[in-house]
């Protein structure tokens, strides 16, 4: 009907879980960029002085995983080491809960937005892991001789033209004209 | 007798249970000779729908042989051969005289609780929680059937229990979800889930003679049942949905969009599905509704939405501003069954169409567990599982 255009669709293979892993790598990239580039800062706004270093590491971390998941052909386990990392940014940050810590409103904030982006981590490492092995166990059976009617479709295509359509079933009149396809 | 019984989330067991009896004058048991598991029923499996106990009887796709009538069900003796419908009918209440035999005013003996969650009480269903009515429903060897008088369909005995049983529920269903839909020759219907109500939806758009039929799914196996059919398809995790669909319509979108999926929408791709999840995982939203969204974004502007998918309860961000502009027209509701089944009984035995093409598993009743979760995974090809008890 369309063919090459649909063929040249399929090629282009819109696939939206890559999308949410491409995001996720963009993502990883800024926050890592913030953490190498201001640690300071991000250190005294959480009351987590001494903890430069760790966080500028762990912005080298996030950098070296976005790109990962934006140049691998798979990021199926790039999304799965952003969960590992999230883990350890949870752990990092529950150290600052310690009631002496002036900032540990802030540092609550924190974690609350890691637990979150650590869910959706985990749903496209989720979504990822189970196309992968849904590819590996492609082993599916073929339908296409159970048709149901007793012709090819094309032959029977309006075959029940014959039912009558109940009133209160029938498409407003003043819509009619406009969900006509011509 | 023994029954799959619903003890709690993912726990269906195969027990022994007591027999029913004749509760009240318009009752009818029927000794089970065929049911099937249906797509809604993995939303109580999966414990998605509020108002199930433990210890209710599943399943409301059955078929049998009368066994005992009360004194009142006056047109049904032993030895009749009845197809059940899901949807219990008193026939004589406001609605049931219009045919809305799925909102009748008097089937639903918990009517109480029903208002106050919908405002306004739906029928009683077999096997479909207390909301309902909290019937047993027919995965056992024998069934009551309440109103049993009306709530039945005499099937001959030239046809199998095979060509039949699905005129209880997913052939009707299929059916008014395209019935909904007003087909006209110059249309194009989208039907989103290739499941067992998908796959009659396509070819009930197809008999009633729409233009182009586009099936939407990801599993293999369904969208090869899908093409045999008669659709073109779509595999929504290697192909952009609105795309194609722009695409297959001259870029208009489709006339008539039809939601096969319901409350479990599958699409672990996208953003808005894993807000639902997540949203849905800490019980601040009840369903999933990708496909809704999907349906009302790329819809023809004055175009109908047709929903025989299950929706149980909050559903969050749904884009009604878009829709309220675009004009469209919504139909749902839970299938009024008997409305239709006279005449697809009728197109079955004149060969039009074999409902039986989607039946992948035959079981007997002590694999019921076990084929519940071979189903709610889609594990082994499985589309539609039938049951001999």
């Amino acid at each position: 009907m369309s063919g090459r255009g649909t063929q040249r669709r399929r090629g282009r293979r819109t696939d939206s879980t890559l999308a949410v892993a491409q995001g996720l790598g963009w993502f990883s990239i800024g926050l890592g960029l913030v953490e190498v580039l201001a640690p300071q800062a991000l250190a005294r706004g959480l009351g987590m002085r001494g903890h430069e270093r760790l966080i500028a590491s762990y912005g080298a971390r996030e950098i070296a995983t976005g790109i990962g998941i934006l140049t691998a052909r798979d990021p199926t386990p790039w999304i799965w080491g952003r969960v590992a990392g999230d883990a350890l940014d949870l752990g990092t940050l529950a150290t600052g809960l310690d009631g002496r810590n002036r900032q540990r409103e802030k540092v609550g904030l924190a974690l609350a937005a890691v637990a979150g982006v650590t869910l959706l981590d985990l749903l496209c490492g989720r979504a990822l892991s189970a196309r992968r092995s849904g590819r590996r166990l492609a082993r599916h059976r073929d339908y296409s001789d159970r048709r149901g009617m007793p012709q090819p479709p094309e032959a029977m295509r309006g075959a029940a033209r014959d039912f009558e359509i109940p009133r209160d079933f029938r498409t407003p009149e003043a819509l009619r004209p406009w969900t006509s396809a011509a | 007798m023994r029954a799959l019984v619903w003890h709690g989330k993912h726990d269906i067991r195969c027990d022994s249970v007591p027999d029913p009896r004749i509760e009240e004058p318009r009752d009818a048991i029927i000794r089970v000779t065929s049911c099937a598991i249906c797509g809604s029923d993995l939303h109580l499996y999966d414990n998605f729908m509020p108002g199930m106990k433990n210890g209710d009887i599943m399943g409301h796709e059955t078929m049998g042989i009368v066994e005992e009538v009360g004194p009142e069900c006056r047109n049904l003796k032993k030895g009749d051969r009845v197809v059940i419908p899901f949807t219990i009918l008193c026939g004589e209440c406001d609605q049931c005289k219009r045919g809305n035999f799925s909102v009748c005013e008097r089937s639903n003996r918990n009517k109480d609780i029903a208002d106050k969650i919908f405002g306004h009480a739906t029928a009683g269903l077999f096997g479909y929680t207390h909301l309902t009515g909290g019937y047993p429903g027919g995965q056992a060897e024998y069934l009551r059937v309440p109103f049993a008088d009306r709530t039945h369909i005499k099937v001959p005995d030239s046809l199998t229990d095979e060509q039949v049983l699905f005129l209880s529920d997913i052939f009707p269903t299929g059916w008014q979800a395209a019935v909904q839909c007003d087909i006209e020759p110059t249309d194009t219907v989208a039907i989103w889930g290739c499941g067992p109500v998908g796959q009659m939806a396509i070819r009930s758009a197809i008999l009633l003679g729409a233009r182009q039929v586009i099936a939407i799914d990801r599993v293999p196996e369904r969208l090869s049942m899908a093409k045999a059919g008669g659709a073109i398809t779509i595999n929504f995790e290697e192909e952009s949905v609105v795309e194609r669909l722009n695409e297959l319509t001259h870029g208009k979108g489709p006339e008539k969009c039809i939601d096969a999926v319901g409350l479990e929408a599958h699409a672990t791709a996208t953003l808005d599905s894993m807000y639902d999840r997540a949203k849905q995982a800490v019980m601040l939203e009840t369903d999933r509704p990708h496909v809704l969204r999907e349906m009302m974004y790329v819809c023809r502007p004055a175009g109908t939405l047709s929903i025989p998918g299950v929706y149980g309860g909050l559903l969050d961000k749904i884009p009604f501003g878009m829709a309220m502009n675009k004009g469209l027209t919504f139909r749902m509701g839970q299938t009024h069954v008997n409305r239709w089944t006279d005449d697809l009984l009728r197109r079955i035995e004149q060969g039009q169409i074999d409902p039986s093409f989607v039946i992948t598993h035959r079981i007997g009743l002590e694999q019921g567990p076990e084929m519940y979760k071979t189903f709610r995974d889609k594990q082994d090809s499985c589309i539609k599982v039938v049951i001999r008890p």
